[in-house]
């Protein structure tokens, strides 16, 4: 592949990668064997659960969620899409991803919140995490999948692993950037206050944090329902192998009903979770009228 | 004993900054810093704050004075030099000490209010107790009370975005007083409001602290609020502290140019009080003189007026000399009250802004007494015009009209036109 062999040495990079995986594979396999475990304990009843409760409660859970969090509009897109889906018949398959997405991105937040706080108090850490970070997000999303069978065979397990690390990157980034956004003047009156390192974030830099947190979040989950679409090439279960299916079968009307879907559940978590990040924005939720009736009998008590 | 006293503090920012406070001390400037990457933010910073004090530290932006006011909490450690809090080496404590003596003894006032959004008003106030591991109900009771003193009443269930800005710093003044300590670091804390609120806190600053007693240390670039509130005030100008005096002082004596120009649009006449600028007449005459020694007077000192005193030194009246002329040559004992002339009396305290009517409908000198009703010294109308209007005149470098030399007798009746500018500190 390499026309100038002799100016330029060929390094072969991807064997060091091999042989680092191999030794991996050989000498921790118990730390892969307790990964495996763990996820796809979650992963299995998480889907079970979901598919246990009959379509139309969870619809209707959802739909209530819907209007709770942000509008009766929102709540009335999702009664549609939703049965849509039931009519399809991806109700299952979309359950598995669901499930798939919500414990990758359980497991990214708690990893990448931490990670975020810990960046935006050390430029070290800031400095050593971003190169990985841009790594993680830039190197292409099918790489990450051929380590991860190695690892742990197919199935669901690789394919979440592939997902959480693929997801991770915007859920640190977010929180280091919501904190360092937040007032110098403000971070300092809790100082001048006499609060400790603790108390200043819990009580002032994560709040105040919360909504440009949530918006990492959101793309945490975003990112992780597209890679676990991808993950259904390896095996994990959901509307990810149906569209696998669709293509090595060149089935259209499958693969329309898989994708579209995807897209129903994807703008279903997109919408919900941006409510959920700046409830201030959204007057029309519940949430939003309960607080204000309640602000408004405060204000009459004085 | 002061309760904050700082000596010697610098503040350098960049890399290495010990090296920068060598080069300061062996006489490098500002600039010569900089070249070398390394910005002198405060430089040989020393005074000190008594118990019930508000001391103003007033400058520019840029000039360092809000750097400073974050090492005297140590929000910034100095790069050298020492602080004392109520005698306590603030840069010897350890992270935890420092903290405590933040809880107890210092709070702030910030200039974007610093208010957490996310609480609510009640919530705000009582912010600096909860730090301190307060019970709920205790310092609900005292976030309650410091909101009714600073005109609140009622608004502790509101978000601080509800409220107006000057309503917002009020909180956060009242976050500062709830935390019951004796120094209150107040940072550009009235800056951000507009003009005429800005004097409704300042008003109210002084009244809570007459009544609190709180040692205050307020930073401003605003010369007219640092001489309304300040009992003493520091001129700070590129990292140092070039003059600290009470506002009659850095008035009537700038250190420098730099002072000079500053005060130049100080409105005097609110700022000036009778007692600054009151001249002590040559001679005065005791209640029990005749008529002949009065006459004897006047010729010395040339005026055509004498202040007679009682024998408590309280003012008895003035003389005149047409008056005391007809008395000798008459040959009568007792003194010859004027039937035209009253006398003006004023208090020393009275700004001079007050002074200019009471001026315009006497010809006599305003007479000045103090607290007990003594004697103090008289105002003539040429010395309170002098001193509201022509300091610019005094204080620019190398003025072409440059006064003559005082001739030491503190005497002002002269020609307005002609030169009395220098007659309110010679009268002192």
């Amino acid at each position: 592949m390499n026309p100038d062999e002799s100016l330029v040495p060929a390094i072969p990079i991807g064997d060091w990668v091999q042989s680092f995986i191999d030794w991996l594979t050989e000498n921790v396999s118990w730390l892969f064997d307790l990964i495996k475990a763990v996820f796809s304990f979650l992963v299995e009843n998480l889907t079970f659960g979901l598919t246990a409760i009959a379509p139309v409660a969870l619809i209707v859970i959802c739909v209530l969620l819907a209007w709770v969090l942000r509008s009766w509009k929102f709540a009335l897109g999702t009664a549609v899409m939703f049965l849509l889906v039931l009519s399809m018949g991806q109700w299952v398959h979309m359950m598995e991803t669901t499930a798939l997405v919500l414990v990758a991105t359980v497991i990214a937040v708690v990893i990448a919140i931490p990670l975020g706080v810990l960046a935006a108090r050390s430029r070290t850490v800031s400095a050593i995490v971003r190169p990985i970070l841009d790594f993680m997000q830039t190197m292409p999303a099918f790489v990450y999948l051929i380590p991860a069978v190695t690892m742990f065979s197919i199935g669901v397990v690789p394919g979440m692993v592939a997902t959480i690390i693929f997801a991770l990157p915007p859920g640190v980034r977010m929180t280091e950037l919501g904190i360092r956004q937040v007032d110098t003047e403000t971070v300092e009156a809790g100082e001048a206050f006499g609060a400790t390192p603790w108390q200043i974030l819990r009580g002032i830099q994560l709040p105040l944090a919360v909504p440009t947190i949530m918006a990492g979040v959101n793309q945490v989950i975003m990112l992780a329902l597209s890679m676990g679409v991808i993950a259904g090439m390896i095996g994990a279960p959901g509307l990810g192998k149906e569209v696998v299916e669709a293509i090595s079968s060149l089935d259209l009307p499958l693969g329309v009903e898989a994708g579209l879907s995807v897209v129903f559940l994807a703008v279903f978590l997109d919408r919900l979770t941006a409510a959920l990040g700046a409830p201030s924005q959204y007057p029309g939720s519940l949430v939003a009228l309960v607080r204000r009736r309640r602000r408004k009998r405060a204000a009459a008590d004085g | 004993m002061p309760v904050i006293s700082a000596d010697g503090l610098h503040k350098i920012f960049g890399r290495r900054p010990q090296r920068g406070v060598d080069a300061l001390r062996a006489g490098a400037t500002r600039d010569q810093l900089r070249e070398e990457g390394l910005t002198a933010a405060v430089i040989d910073a020393s005074f000190d704050v008594e118990p019930g004090e508000i001391f103003v530290v007033m400058g520019l932006s840029g000039s360092g004075k809000s750097t400073l006011i974050r090492m005297v909490n140590g929000l910034l450690p100095a790069t050298a030099g020492s602080l004392e809090i109520g005698g306590q080496d603030l840069f010897s404590m350890s992270a935890k000490q420092e903290r405590q003596v933040r809880r107890e003894r210092i709070s702030m006032v910030f200039q974007h209010f610093a208010l957490l959004p996310h609480r609510t008003v009640g919530e705000n106030a009582a912010y600096g107790l909860e730090i301190s591991g307060v019970g709920r109900s205790e310092r609900e009771e005292k976030a309650r009370t410091a909101l009714e003193m600073v005109g609140l009443t009622g608004w502790g269930g509101y978000p601080p975005s509800a409220l107006s800005g000057g309503m917002q710093q009020r909180v956060g003044l009242a976050r500062a007083l709830a935390a019951g300590t004796d120094i209150l670091l107040m940072d550009e804390a009235f800056s951000a409001l507009d003009p005429l609120i800005r004097r409704d806190m300042q008003d109210q600053l002084v009244d809570l602290q007459q009544r609190l007693e709180k040692t205050i240390l307020f930073i401003t670039h605003d010369l007219n609020e640092a001489m309304r509130l300040g009992d003493r005030i520091a001129m700070m100008r590129d990292g140092r502290i070039v003059q600290v005096g009470t506002s009659e002082e850095i008035l009537n004596e700038p250190a420098n140019d730099y002072v000079a120009r500053f005060i130049q649009d100080v409105d005097r006449s609110r700022v000036l009080t009778a007692g600054a600028i009151l001249e002590k007449p040559a001679e005065v005459l005791g209640a029990a003189q005749g008529p002949r020694t009065a006459h004897k007077l006047m010729r010395e000192t040339q005026n055509p007026w004498l202040v007679v005193l009682n024998r408590d030194q309280t003012p008895a009246g003035v003389l005149w000399e047409d008056d005391v002329a007809d008395a000798v040559s008459a040959g009568r004992d007792e003194l010859p009250w004027s039937d035209v002339h009253e006398m003006p009396v004023v208090r020393e305290d009275a700004p001079i802004a007050e002074l200019f009517a009471p001026s315009a409908r006497h010809r006599s000198p305003l007479v000045v007494v103090d607290e007990e009703g003594h004697f103090a010294g008289v105002v003539p109308r040429v010395t309170l015009l002098t001193a509201a209007g022509v300091h610019q005149e005094e204080t620019s470098p190398g003025s072409v009209a440059a006064p003559p030399p005082p001739d030491g007798s503190g005497q002002t009746h002269r020609a307005p036109d002609h030169d009395v500018t220098t007659t309110g500190e010679e009268g002192r």
